[in-house]
């Protein structure tokens, strides 16, 4: 498992992903944080010094590792696929797991996993149900190729892709409660969902806090 | 070959500058074995100042054959400090900012108490009398140190391959004592294959006629043979194949063809060699059998129900864990499971794994990213307790880079 998709204009400029800033909105000040996938520490520098959070990092990359921990953040390099289960039960307030559920080999025992060392999961992801998506995929019959979604089939890290509806049918099987959930448009403005099957078609990122139920 | 200080160096011994720390019978060192040390002596070298408060120490570990004499030229080899790359004005330990401490360890050979001085009660140099120290006992010894400067908590404890184990458990017996902890190359055990490889060490040692028992001072003997085989055989599991592909292969040492003998026909064979004779001048064979003794007794996770991560429980230091991918002796897999022990203490732990080729040697290197790494993580933690930050300067050795060969 690699960080997902789009992640690396993590490093471009200061939470220039509106994913990320709306993840940030959703944290209160003081929080202890986990950041697992944190890319080379952007989201995380933004928590500790704008929030003063007690800020802790996961990152597959050495080199997003490397780069965090020369930042002064607390990174250690760990596979969401395995190293979670070592955490104890609630050790963070919140677990924030950006663009990289996808991306797992096991995304149900990941999402289980977060919800038990946290107290709250804030989970973003692509979603695979935008109408770009499923029109490029019913006109063209190829797998489709988004800004969020840019390599091809064969060399995606992206294997275990979801709509929001199957996100949240996942959250319920598993009795997770969904505390807040948002949707990110086309112009990057994140909306509160009110209804899942607009969502579901005009949303090109969903971004879920959630709870053990 | 070896510059010749085997005529001068007892005198140059007795008269090593720097710090003594005397530990005198009305409070001796307690060791693991249960013997108690007293009088005893700690030899130590410091840079940069300590300020007004005491808050920005930081205690500098070394491993099996270092010193206190991190970052000077060596009274005895004349050579440049074994962290010369590391300790000094910007560098990741910055003299400007940080007060250095590094202390010789009890059954070393540079002024600490141990197997070559005289046994108070004998008159006699120590030999095998002296007591088997301890990761645990040295930690204890330094921490007198940090209790006869008036440092009640350090900012940073440092420390590589040896050095690490003994940062690791001064962070777990002593965490009120310390903010921070950077372990590199190491491990929360010694593995049986580095038991194994200290094993032939101080058999070559003891096999050696003028080991003479270990009372070879005594009888105006030195164990060489013993001693430089258990160098030579240390030093190859310090480098890797790639690093001694590189900087050997099967060159030829001073000849065009092989000489069909049992000379130095290859030019790691030389390199070996003199490894080997040029350690023999500067470093006791006793204190190398008490101090690889200490390593192989090393298990954190021993001393906790087996469980490595109770070592660390409550800890509210920040952690640092760093290996090198082509590091055998103490490899990354060593090195992750002490960070999956440290989460599993809910911890404060970051953890790098850095590219080099130069086996574990490469903490004594001059590696940028290495060293950026701790200068981040220092410069972070600085910032949380208020002390003041700074910039690396880029090194320019010269004729001082340490990359041809290890140092310590």
């Amino acid at each position: 498992m690699t960080l997902g998709g789009d992640a690396r204009t993590r490093r471009s400029s200061n939470l220039a992903r509106s994913d990320l800033r709306l993840i940030a909105d959703l944290i209160e000040p003081g929080s202890r944080v986990l950041d697992i996938g944190c890319g080379e520490g952007i989201l995380l520098e933004y928590l500790v010094r704008e929030k003063a959070v007690v800020g802790r990092g996961m990152e597959l990359s050495q080199e997003g590792v490397n780069a965090s921990v020369a930042r002064g953040l607390s990174v250690v390099q760990g596979d969401a696929d395995t190293a979670l289960s070592y955490y104890p039960d609630q050790a963070f307030d919140v677990v924030v797991l950006s663009k990289t559920l996808q991306a797992t080999r096991d995304p149900r025992a990941v999402l289980r996993q977060l919800v038990r060392i946290g107290n709250n999961a804030i989970v973003s992801f692509p979603n695979f149900g935008y109408w770009r998506i499923r029109l490029e995929l019913l006109l063209r019959g190829r797998m489709p190729m988004t800004p969020s979604l840019p390599a091809p089939w064969y060399e995606t890290e992206n294997i275990h892709l979801c709509t929001l509806r199957d996100f949240v049918a996942l959250c319920e099987q598993e009795q997770i409660r969904v505390e807040r959930a948002f949707t990110v448009r086309d112009d990057g403005s994140p909306r509160p969902i009110s209804s899942l099957g607009l969502a579901n078609l005009f949303g090109h990122d969903g971004v879920f806090l959630l709870r053990r139920s | 070959m070896a510059t010749d200080t085997s005529s001068k160096s007892p005198e140059i011994r007795r008269a090593l500058p720097g710090h003594r720390l005397l530990i005198g019978k009305e409070a001796p060192l307690q060791l693991d074995c249960g013997a108690t040390l007293a009088p005893a002596v700690l030899a130590y070298q410091t840079y940069g100042e300590l300020n007004a408060d005491k808050s920005n120490a930081i205690l500098v570990f070394h491993a099996l054959t270092g010193d206190q004499f991190a970052a000077e030229d060596h009274p005895v080899t004349g050579r440049p400090g074994w962290w010369e790359v590391m300790i000094g004005p910007g560098r990741p330990l910055d003299t400007r900012r940080y007060f250095i401490i590094c202390i010789n360890v009890p059954g070393g050979c540079m002024g600490s108490t141990g197997p070559k001085e005289i046994n108070p009660e004998t008159g006699k140099p120590w030999g095998l009398d002296f007591p088997v120290v301890t990761i645990g006992d040295m930690v204890r010894a330094q921490i007198r140190v940090l209790d006869h400067l008036g440092i009640d908590k350090i900012f940073c404890a440092i420390g590589g391959s040896m050095g690490g184990m003994q940062a690791l458990e001064m962070a777990s017996r002593h965490p009120e004592r310390l903010h921070s902890v950077i372990a590199v190359a190491t491990a929360g055990h010694h593995s049986a294959q580095n038991i194994a490889f200290h094993e032939i060490g101080r058999q070559a040692i003891m096999a050696d006629p003028d080991w003479r028992g270990g009372r070879y001072l005594e009888e105006n003997a030195v164990p060489r043979r013993g001693l430089a085989v258990a160098r030579m055989t240390a030093h190859v599991t310090y480098l890797s194949e790639p690093a001694l592909h590189r900087k050997f292969g099967r060159r030829l040492q001073d000849r065009r063809a092989l000489s069909y003998g049992f000379d130095a026909d290859f030019q790691v064979e030389s390199y070996l060699r003199y490894q080997g004779a040029s350690f023999v001048e500067r470093f006791d064979a006793n204190s190398y059998l008490y101090i690889t003794r200490a390593m192989d007794y090393f298990d954190l996770a021993a001393d906790h129900d087996g469980v490595l991560a109770k070592a660390f429980t409550h800890s509210p230091a920040r952690f640092c864990i760093v290996s090198f991918t082509s590091d055998w002796l103490f490899p990354t897999s060593e090195a992750k499971r002490l960070v999956l022990a440290l989460n599993a203490a809910a911890a404060d732990v970051s953890f790098v794994e850095i590219e080099s080729d130069k086996g574990h040697d490469a903490f004594l290197l001059n590696e940028p990213e290495f060293h950026a790494t701790l200068h981040g993580f220092l410069n972070g933690t600085a910032e949380r307790l208020g002390l003041p930050t700074g910039d690396l300067t880029p090194i320019d050795l010269g004729d001082r880079d340490p990359g041809k060969e290890r140092i310590s």
